[in-house]
């Protein structure tokens, strides 16, 4: 019975003298790494070159405003609830009058905090929320920390800032799925990022 | 002796020990990089330009780490071991004709360390004394790897010296001669001697990479079964001088190798260069810019085979100790005899025949 088409029949032959004088083979092997020597290195330089992640890769938290510039996030803690490593805390308050442009509903976070140390990058919360207000970015990474003081980030890290707003070209797996498919049939070649889902 | 003579001297022999010394240097620094384009990497470029300054910057760290001696240790001897091995690799560079001669203010000055009539065997000496600082160091680490490393090293230098030597006897058969600068000269005008010796060619390059204990000869430190081998217990600086040996080994087999079989500094229209360069710029001035290009070509054929020696190294895996002795004594002993037969018949029958063939 054929169990596989990769079997190979093993022999125990006396070798041949070309095999027996070991020259040719060797130099077989070093033609082999000669072209490796020349070919074209994979090494990406990071800390200067950065690869692209695609679009879904999870990276910083962002806390996203809407398009006037209004907080989303409305301290309802599902994303703490949600967090399997208990990293996000919050302390949620109530808007008073003249704050309508800040904070989009009548409850917002004054305190959002995110431990870094804790967060394994999950993206839990970002399925939690409700109010489509805290995103991993896909284009940025926590930096390294040498402090346990730079560990915890709060709102002034987190929060969007409106000059530089965080866009994303698909939004969900199944939108990259379909961008990567077109990208291979040569459909589309650039794609203009969107800020809002 | 006269004083500019010995000033001469002087310079001259400061000038080989710096430039040995550069080249193995950068021999690492080439090491890693060879190695690293072979498997598709960068190898080190983070250290300066490339990662020139890479060699600079391991030595600082090999300075600054705790010189360590093991307690049951026999310190003298475990200091002596990295020592001897780079005294000897250091000697070896001073008889090798680097170019042909520098001519100032009436002095002509031989590009060599020590002009010598025996340079060769001058060579194979202190080669062979080499292995006393593998030996030394091994025994005195007082650890059953370091001297099993070390006496591997033993026997395989002497097993491999008997080949490369009797490989060697087919070129003393052609030159009659056993000074360096000699063999070198008759190899001029593209008489090299790889056209007539190339089975001596093979036998003497896989002999010296046993000599040098690189792959696929290195077992000695053959790290999956001996730890580090007659270094294991090495550490700083010391383990620094046991590797630098080595490279230092490898940059004079190397040159020995362009001398004996590849013509030194001589090169193809070497005396067409030679007569434009004297007719353009005098018989002086010409005459030295000739000789610096001569030692230039010297050093590309050395630093080639500096390359083929890292080149092999990532290419081929480590023999086993039966096979190192098998390929020793069984086999490159009997070609090297084999081919001192032939290059004697060939001196004594075929020469003459080719010699009134064409006249």
């Amino acid at each position: 019975m054929q169990l596989t088409n990769r079997s190979k029949q093993v022999s125990n032959k006396e070798m041949t003298l070309m095999e027996r004088a070991y020259l040719p083979a060797i130099a077989t092997g070093l033609a082999i790494t000669l072209k490796h020597f020349f070919a074209k290195k994979v090494t990406i330089q990071y800390p200067e070159v950065k690869r692209y992640l695609g679009p879904v890769f999870r990276g910083r938290h962002i806390l996203k405003r809407d398009e006037d510039g209004k907080e989303r996030c409305t301290a309802c803690g599902l994303c703490a609830v949600a967090c399997p490593a208990e990293a996000i805390s919050m302390v949620a308050a109530e808007r008073i009058k003249g704050e309508e442009n800040l904070y989009r509903e009548e409850k917002y976070a004054a305190v959002y905090e995110v431990n870094m140390l804790r967060c394994i990058f999950c993206g839990l919360c970002e399925e939690a929320c409700p109010k489509q207000a805290v995103y991993l970015r896909h284009d940025e990474f926590i930096p390294v920390f040498s402090d346990r003081d730079q560990v915890i980030w709060g709102k002034d890290l987190l929060v969007e800032d409106m000059n530089n707003r965080y866009t994303r070209e698909a939004w969900t797996k199944e939108e990259a799925r379909a961008l990567d498919n077109k990208r291979a049939n040569g459909e589309v070649t650039n794609v203009v990022p969107r800020a809002i889902p | 002796m006269e004083l500019t003579e010995f000033v001469i001297k002087t310079i001259t022999i400061f000038v080989v020990f710096v430039l040995t010394l550069v080249i193995a240097m950068y021999s690492t620094w080439g090491e890693r990089k060879v190695a690293g384009f072979i498997q598709d990497r960068m190898g080190p470029n983070r250290a300066g330009p490339g990662g020139l300054l890479q060699p600079l910057a391991d030595a600082g760290k090999m300075f600054f780490k705790e010189d360590f001696i093991p307690a049951l240790a026999n310190k003298w001897l475990f200091i002596a071991g990295p020592s001897l091995a780079m005294l000897t690799a250091l000697l070896a560079s001073a008889v090798i004709p680097f170019g042909s001669t520098f001519k100032w203010d009436g002095h002509e000055v031989v590009l060599q360390g020590v002009e010598s009539n025996i340079g060769i065997l001058y060579v194979f000496g202190v080669v062979a004394l080499g292995v006393y600082g593998i030996m030394v160091g091994g025994w005195a680490s007082n650890n059953k790897f370091s001297l099993l490393g070390a006496i591997r090293a033993a026997s395989q230098n002497i097993s491999y010296e008997v080949a490369m030597g009797l490989s060697l006897i087919a070129i003393l058969m052609m030159s009659s001669s056993l000074s360096l600068g000699e063999i070198v000269s008759q190899q001029h005008g593209g008489n090299w001697n790889i056209f007539y010796q190339p089975l001596g060619f093979i036998i003497f390059i896989t002999c010296s990479f046993a000599e040098c204990n690189r792959v696929p000869f290195d077992l000695p430190e053959c790290e999956t079964e001996l730890v580090g081998g007659y270094h294991t217990e090495y550490g700083s600086m010391k383990l620094g001088f046991y590797l630098f040996a080595e490279y230092i080994n490898m940059f004079v087999s190397s040159a020995i190798i362009s001398v004996l079989y590849f013509g030194g500094y001589n090169y193809p229209g070497m005396d067409w260069v030679y007569n434009q360069l004297t007719a353009a710029l005098g018989s002086e001035t010409g005459h030295n810019v000739a000789t610096l290009i001569g030692t230039a070509v010297f050093f590309g054929k050395a630093l080639f085979f500096i390359f083929f020696y890292m080149w092999v190294r990532w290419t081929i895996p480590r023999f086993r100790y039966d096979q190192l002795m098998n390929l020793g004594w069984k086999k490159l002993i009997p070609l090297a005899i084999f081919n001192i037969i032939i290059t004697g018949a060939a001196t004594l029958f075929l020469k003459p025949l080719i010699t009134a063939w064409l006249n």
